[in-house]
């Protein structure tokens, strides 16, 4: 039983809250589903899974996107804004600022669904509100 | 071992390179096995407990047996030296003192199966808390793993219909583009609408007779009737 895969199969076939998905599964040394929420394709959601848990992690933009001098500023704002965002947390991965969502990996799909449907939204909004630290 | 100082080092440390240990992969799959290990130990112990619960049980059934044994020959001894016979009373006093020694011994294994079961209970509730913890070390390791490994992924893979990750200007500019699109449509919408309802006031006024046509039949007979 792979979770991924039946979460693709599920996903592809369902409708949650008025939105549809599509998934790609991207095989490699990690296996992670690309799942786009239909409306919101703009912000693609790749899902991975650990032991305990199951990551969603939206890529926003690099370091090298934004203007240098205002790197610490814009921290200290992602660092605040984590509490009101719902669902998710702004997170650096290597050099990309991302939003993030974990959840347990016995989880209903329920709340998966949710969780992918939020992170979207989370990450549009988030792009449109920083658009002034883009280069 | 406190992952996070581990990790928050190697951070500091620079090691920002994909694939580069952050913390140490072989100590890091010890420690797997380690948890796995302690989880068998764990399973090993708890069917220890239910053994000794089971004979702690008997013993205390077996305790029982002798008490009940002793309390009957008593009441044999009691009518003995009611019919005044001490040679039976004493033969029947002998058997109860064997009875009691033995109670003796049996209370004895009974009390230490007893001290076993809470000790056992104590320590399999110890080490379920440091497995659940020790678990929760190795996620934060597992999770900054399969992390790093789902970038690799995702941003080295170029594909045919573009699924790599843009920059967030293109993003952006999709996310407008989108939006006055959509702006766009409702605009149309809007306009249709109006446009329908417009043709709906002039036919009302026509039919009153407020709004004439510019040119109509009777005009035009009327015109052709003046030249005659």
């Amino acid at each position: 039983m792979n979770l991924l895969q039946d979460l693709s199969k599920h996903l592809a076939a369902c409708e949650f809250k008025g939105y549809r998905f599509s998934c790609l599964p991207m095989h490699g040394e990690q296996e992670v589903l690309r799942v786009e929420v239909i409306g919101r394709e703009e912000v693609p959601i790749f899902i991975t899974v650990t032991e305990t848990q199951i990551l969603c992690i939206s890529y926003l933009f690099t370091k090298q996107e934004i203007h240098q001098e205002k790197e610490a500023e814009l921290n200290q704002y992602l660092l605040e804004l984590n509490v009101p965002m719902p669902l998710s947390s702004f997170a650096l991965v290597e050099d990309y600022y991302t939003i993030f969502g974990a959840l347990d990996r016995e989880s209903k799909t329920e709340s998966i669904k949710q969780e992918l449907i939020t992170l979207a939204g989370n990450s549009i909004d988030t792009l449109q509100a920083l658009e002034d630290y883009f280069k | 071992m406190n992952v996070i100082t581990k990790l928050l080092t190697s951070l500091r440390g620079g090691a920002r390179e994909l694939g580069e240990a952050v913390v140490d992969t072989q100590a890091m799959r010890i420690f797997e096995q380690e948890i796995e290990d302690s989880k068998t130990s764990l399973a090993e112990a708890k069917e220890g407990l239910t053994e000794i619960v089971a004979k702690k049980m008997a013993t205390e059934r077996k305790l029982s047996d002798i008490k009940s044994k002793i309390a009957e020959n008593e009441a044999y001894a009691m009518k003995a030296l009611n019919q005044a016979d001490e040679a039976l009373a004493l033969e029947v006093a002998e058997k109860i003192a064997k009875l009691e020694t033995t109670a003796d011994e049996v209370s004895g294994e009974f009390d230490s199966y007893d001290q076993n079961v809470t000790i056992l209970k104590s320590q399999i509730q110890e080490a379920e808390k440091i497995i659940a913890e020790h678990e929760r070390e190795l996620a934060m390791v597992k999770a900054r793993e399969s992390v790093q490994q789902a970038t690799k992924s995702v941003t080295q893979t170029v594909t045919a219909n573009d699924s790599s990750i843009g920059t967030a200007r293109e993003s952006l500019e999709r996310i407008k583009q989108k939006q006055q699109d959509e702006q766009d449509k409702l605009n149309a919408g809007i306009h249709l609408r109006k446009e329908l309802q417009g043709d709906d006031l002039d036919k009302k006024l026509k039919d009153a007779g407020i709004k004439r046509d510019k040119h109509s039949a009777a005009d035009v007979l009327a015109r052709l009737k003046e030249q005659k």
